[in-house]
């Protein structure tokens, strides 16, 4: 009996060689947790740096090879969809946390050493805490838990199942939580951050579950292709289905931080330590609104009229309150996350569009941002006072006094920001706006104009800061980073000009890659 | 080919930034040759247009594919048009800039940054011929926001003096309002034409919908007053001569603050196409050539005093330019021989400075043109161009813009003669209180001639100051010349045109004696006794006073109404909610991060919110 039963279960068909870039990086988690183990103290960091660079390269390089036209496939009996967008959002997350993780590796830049807490389990500003500290202790778990977010991430993007969607996004952001928790200054502002995020990282990932389960019950399938297939056989769009389509959909929208859903993002953004905040305004953006396209193109497309409305108004709001916010904001990572959020409005704005433009214009805006977002975070580490960052704007006035060079890159990803020419923030502006037009978003493009328009005050206003205003007598300093944060800083750099010089080169490479399988 | 005249100065420019302090003693040779080499291909690609029949002389290279989306039918090409308009900008970007680079070989001889000075004036030419060169608005927008940056980061060079930093500031808010009016037209287009190249748009706007260029417009001459200190957003000009001198000469004078009558000029088929927008133009040029004068007349510091003369001088051509084709060809030909006028008028400006050890007050000037040979008599030269005595160039195009100004309505051709008034004043002033009247130097100066660097480069341009207007306007040519591109009706003024002359000469004569009479001494310090309208004007009219209360608060009324929403409102109306339905917690922790379950309150509400939206949508 039991015999029959193991019988009827197919056994599952893995490519291992198309899975390979996940199955690299959860490689690495494992062996991480295993250097944890099984390595003296001094040893780990060096070990840990090794084996995530390591890995990192090696998937990055299996994602090459193999995102041609003969690598596209529906894999793992349909629960994963290798296509176009899936490799080149796995590309990308790939790069963008590699500039996280050289962000992770500074250990120059605070005379404490990298941005972590000695100790996690060590009462904030307790005794036993300054002795950690002193002993130049490091938590090295930050490793192992890093290189599980990114397999999350990795399978998130390609999941074309909302199971595997569902175990990849937990994968993905409960190392996160923990990551948010564990910065070396403001531990209190940093922990209470990682606690709300999980609060409401759960309730989000508790209405997305509910909304998978609704969808099973209505089309009878998890897979993606399955429920199109399901949506389309029947005439209209009955309540059950509706209200699956919108748990889905608040689920996902919570990660990408769309207005209502965004109210976490101010508080972990700024209480994170910035490598991490890095990671999540950077890799954690791709991925997240990675798995929002392929779930509403590919599952719910059929129902498009349905909810393309609704994502225009949460489109709408998202840059308008994200744009608006942020003027008020005084402090430069408070104002940052707010610019998240406002950039994600505009990428809802290409999402908006339905359209095969829209794809690749998503996926534009996604390289464009996460690089100068990265870039722009990185630079935030350099400038610092006795207590650790100096985040606060007022105190960044005359800047480019002190150092030309770091005010001056500041200035270019802000100028990236704001949607300068030649810059990528343009290139990216430009497609999703383009990709709206030619969806029949015309108004909702007024709107991102008008909202565009506004967010560059506050860029530019930084600019003013750092370079027509007197500098402070006690402000802050400016540390020279190690190697790590300057190869991060001059990659974003690099990218922020050369996607403005030359954008065709991205345009053309993404545009003949955005068809989902299904 | 033409992309060379862009790129010499732009690799000059990056080489010099970053060698830095290595690149010092080649450094201004090398951005001196730079700015030649431009100037002699853009000579060459002149002769070889000339050349060519008139209706091939409009060329477009493509220097490649900037953007493009296909599956939208939109692209934007790094494109490059040479025509009768763009070449006529590039010679006399490249000339007079090449000659204000040699002048500042010796007026920064001293300065230690001198090499980056240097790169920045590379900058700025590589930036402002971009503009004039682009194909599209969208390519001309980043070489309005190149010469802007180049323009910031000129004035602000001395940015040990706070003046200069604050100077710097302003003038980078002040185009910033302008420039928001530029970019959201190129959207504007975008959306309407789906293309902003100048043919597409030209081509569209015949077709389009009044309020298109009515908006367009408007928006183009907001973009305009910012770039070219045309009223309300005029005051920055003022203060950015805290800038070098050189850079007042080229940057502030002659050309960059003429990028906004380009601007206009290029968009003729918008303005054309809207009389509203027209009238708009005609009127802020009406405004801002007599403020400039007035401003001008009241100022004791020789570089500001013309600096209100500069925007005066603009405001005559944005008043031509905004008649119509009657006007753009008489607006492009006073750009250009304001250009040089003004430009020999403050590399003057400079050598007295040189010479009186930076002195800019007037009052302590007087008897100079006793020791300054060189300086007076190119002084002079500008002083008569600008006032409109023939044979000198000012003469020809002013009279021209007079004439159409007339043939438009009667304000506004009482506006321009008034305006030839004032300026007759006002110049006279100065030439009688700098080089004529008894010395009133201080104790510590011995005036002297400058040298040979600086000398020469004001003898030539004061040779075209004397010049170019016969030879520009000989038997038409250069309403000829520029036809093709901007169009051209003969104006049909009231009276004749001998009859225009003689009242304007008249005009100007009562200027000049007017001054002549009123400074026949002159107080070492300002009479602090003085009419409202000279108190008004020592004050540049309450420019900043207005700016204050148009830009400035609303700003920031703007900013603290929002602090207020997002302290109170938002958190409030959250926290009500979440207090409500989540039971009483009175317990108060941090206010300053907000509570985890309004939050989750506010997830669970749009989540409801968006439940029940899709469930009507769907019915």
């Amino acid at each position: 009996m039991i015999q029959t039963v193991l019988n009827s279960i197919p056994t599952p068909n893995f490519e291992y060689a198309l899975l390979s870039p996940i199955l690299i990086m959860f490689a690495a988690a494992c062996l991480g947790v295993l250097v944890e183990a099984f390595f003296s103290i001094e040893k780990r960091r060096f070990a840990h740096l090794i084996l995530i660079f390591t890995s990192l390269l090696l998937a990055f390089f299996a994602v090459v090879l193999q995102s041609g036209p003969s690598g596209r496939a529906l894999v793992a009996n349909g629960t994963v969809a290798l296509d176009g967008p899936g490799w080149i959002l796995q590309g990308t997350i790939l790069l963008v946390a590699g500039l996280s993780a050289l962000l992770f590796a500074e250990s120059k830049v605070d005379p404490l050493g990298d941005s972590f807490a000695s100790r996690a389990s060590t009462l904030p500003g307790g005794q036993e805490e300054k002795i950690v500290t002193k002993l130049g202790w490091a938590q090295t778990e930050i490793w192992p838990l890093f290189s599980f977010s990114i397999t999350g991430m990795l399978l998130f993007v390609t999941a074309n199942d909302l199971l595997v969607l569902f175990v990849a996004l937990e994968v993905m952001s409960l190392p996160l939580y923990l990551l948010a928790g564990l910065a070396r200054r403001r531990r209190l502002l940093s922990q209470e951050a990682a606690l709300k995020y999980f609060i409401l990282g759960a309730l989000a990932s508790a209405i997305l579950l509910f909304g998978s389960a609704l969808t099973y019950a209505y089309t009878g399938s998890l897979e993606f292709g399955q429920i199109s297939n399901g949506i389309s056989s029947a005439n209209n769009a009955p309540g059950l289905l509706t209200a699956a389509i919108a748990l889905v959909a608040v689920g996902m929208l919570f990660k990408v931080g769309a207005v209502p859903f965004h109210q976490w993002v101010p508080d972990v953004y700024t209480g994170s330590p910035t490598p991490v905040t890095s990671f999540m305004a950077g890799a954690v953006k791709v991925a997240a609104f990675g798995g929002l396209l392929r779930v509403f193109y590919v599952a719910f497309g059929a129902l498009v009229w349905d909810w393309r409305p609704l994502i225009w108004v949460v489109a709408g709001l998202t840059m308008v309150v994200g744009s608006v916010i942020a003027l008020a904001q005084s402090d430069f990572k408070r104002m940052l996350a707010y610019s998240s959020i406002a950039n994600g409005g505009f990428i809802l704005v290409g999402f908006s569009a339905t359209n095969r433009p829209a794809i690749a214009a998503v996926l534009i805006y996604l390289i464009a941002y996460s690089f100068a977002t990265v870039g722009a975070f990185a630079l935030i580490t350099l400038i610092r006072e006795q207590a650790g960052e100096s985040s606060s704007l007022i105190r960044w006035k005359g800047l480019g006094k002190k150092s030309p060079l770091v005010a001056g890159l500041m200035s270019l990803f802000m100028l990236s920001f704001a949607g300068i020419p030649l810059t990528s923030g343009f290139t990216a502006k430009f497609s999703v706006f383009t990709a709206a037009v030619t969806g029949g978003a015309t108004p909702l493009v007024l709107i991102g104009v008008l909202a565009s328009v506004i967010a560059a005050v506050f860029y530019i206003r930084v600019i003013i800061l750092m370079f027509f205003s007197e500098p402070i007598p006690d402000g802050p300093f400016v540390v020279v980073p190690s190697i790590f944060t300057t190869i991060a800083i001059t990659s974003s750099a690099v990218v922020t000009i050369l996607l403005g010089l030359f954008p065709q080169v991205i345009i053309d490479l993404v545009s003949s890659a955005s068809v989902f399988l299904r | 080919m033409i992309a060379t005249v862009i790129a010499l100065p732009a690799l000059s420019a990056l080489l010099l930034l970053t060698l830095g302090k290595r690149s010092n003693k080649f450094g201004p040779g090398l951005a001196i040759a730079a700015s030649t080499g431009s100037f002699l291909i853009g000579l060459w690609q002149f002769l070889q247009m000339a050349a060519r029949p008139e209706e091939e002389r409009a060329v477009i290279t493509t220097v490649y594919e900037w953007l493009a989306v296909p599956a939208a039918g939109f692209k934007v090409n790094f494109a490059l048009q040479l025509d009768q308009l763009s070449i006529s900008f590039v010679l006399l970007i490249t000339f007079v800039g090449t000659l204000i680079h040699i002048y500042s070989l010796g007026y920064m001889s001293h300065d230690e940054n001198k090499r980056k000075f240097f790169a920045y004036l590379n900058l700025f030419v590589a930036a402002m011929l971009l503009l004039v060169l682009a194909d599209n608005y969208l390519l001309l927008y980043v070489g309005w926001e190149g010469v802007g940056l180049a323009s910031y980061l000129l004035i602000g060079f001395w940015q040990h003096k706070p003046t200069a930093a604050v100077a710097a500031k302003k003038a980078f808010v002040a185009n910033r309002v302008g420039d928001f009016g530029l970019s959201l037209a190129i959207m504007t287009m975008f959306i309407v034409f789906g293309s902003v190249s100048f043919s597409d748009v030209n081509q569209g706007i015949s077709g389009a919908p009044a309020w298109v260029s009515l908006t367009l417009g408007l928006l183009l001459l907001l973009a305009a007053c910012g770039k070219s200190a045309q009223f309300p957003l005029q005051s920055w000009l003022l203060d950015a001569m805290e800038g070098p001198t050189p850079v007042s000469a080229l940057i502030h004078a002659a050309t960059m603050v003429t990028a906004g009558v380009y601007l206009i000029v290029r968009s003729a088929s918008i303005f054309n196409a809207s009389e509203i927008a027209q009238t708009a133009v005609v009127i802020i040029g009406a405004i801002s050539l007599l403020m400039g004068a007035i401003i001008g007349a009241a100022k004791d510091d020789i570089k500001k005093s013309l600096a209100g003369s500069t925007m005066s001088q603009i405001g005559y051509m944005v008043l031509a330019a905004g008649l119509g084709p009657i006007g753009y060809v008489f607006a492009i030909l006073h750009l250009i021989t304001h250009g040089f006028f003004k430009a020999v008028m403050f590399l003057g400006a400079g050598s007295v400075m040189h010479a009186t050890n930076d002195n800019v007050d007037m009052r302590r000037y007087g008897g100079l043109s006793k020791v300054m040979i060189f300086t007076t008599i190119t002084f002079f030269i500008g002083y008569l161009a600008i006032i409109g005595i023939p044979p000198f160039a000012g003469f020809y195009s002013k009279d021209h813009i007079i004439e159409a100004a007339l043939s438009h309505s009667w304000w506004a051709g009482a506006a321009v003669l008034f305006g030839a008034g004032l300026t007759a004043f006002y110049m006279t002033r100065m030439v009688v209180m700098t080089f004529v009247s008894k010395p009133r130097w201080e104790d510590d100066v011995h005036p002297h001639e400058s040298p040979l660097s600086m000398t020469l480069p004001m003898i030539v341009l004061s040779i075209g100051a004397a010049s170019l207007g016969i030879i520009l306007t000989n038997d038409h040519m250069f309403e000829h010349w520029l036809e093709p591109v901007t169009g051209f009706v003969e104006p049909e003024p009231p009276f004749s045109i001998q009859t225009i002359t003689i009242i304007t000469l008249s005009v100007v004569a009562v200027g000049v004696l007017a001054a002549i009479w009123q400074y026949r001494k002159i107080a070492k310090v300002a009479p602090k006794k003085v009419s409202l309208v000279v108190a008004a004007a020592r004050k540049d009219l309450y420019g900043d006073v207005m700016n204050e209360a148009l830009l400035m608060r609303p700003g920031q009324g703007l900013t603290r109404l929002l602090n207020i929403f997002d302290k109170s409102v938002v958190d409030g109306f959250v926290n009500g909610i979440g207090s409500f339905t989540g039971g009483v917690s009175a317990r108060l922790r941090r206010s300053e991060t907000g509570y985890v379950r309004s939050y989750a309150m506010s997830i669970v509400l749009g989540t409801a919110i968006l439940v029940v939206a899709l469930l009507i949508v769907g019915l």
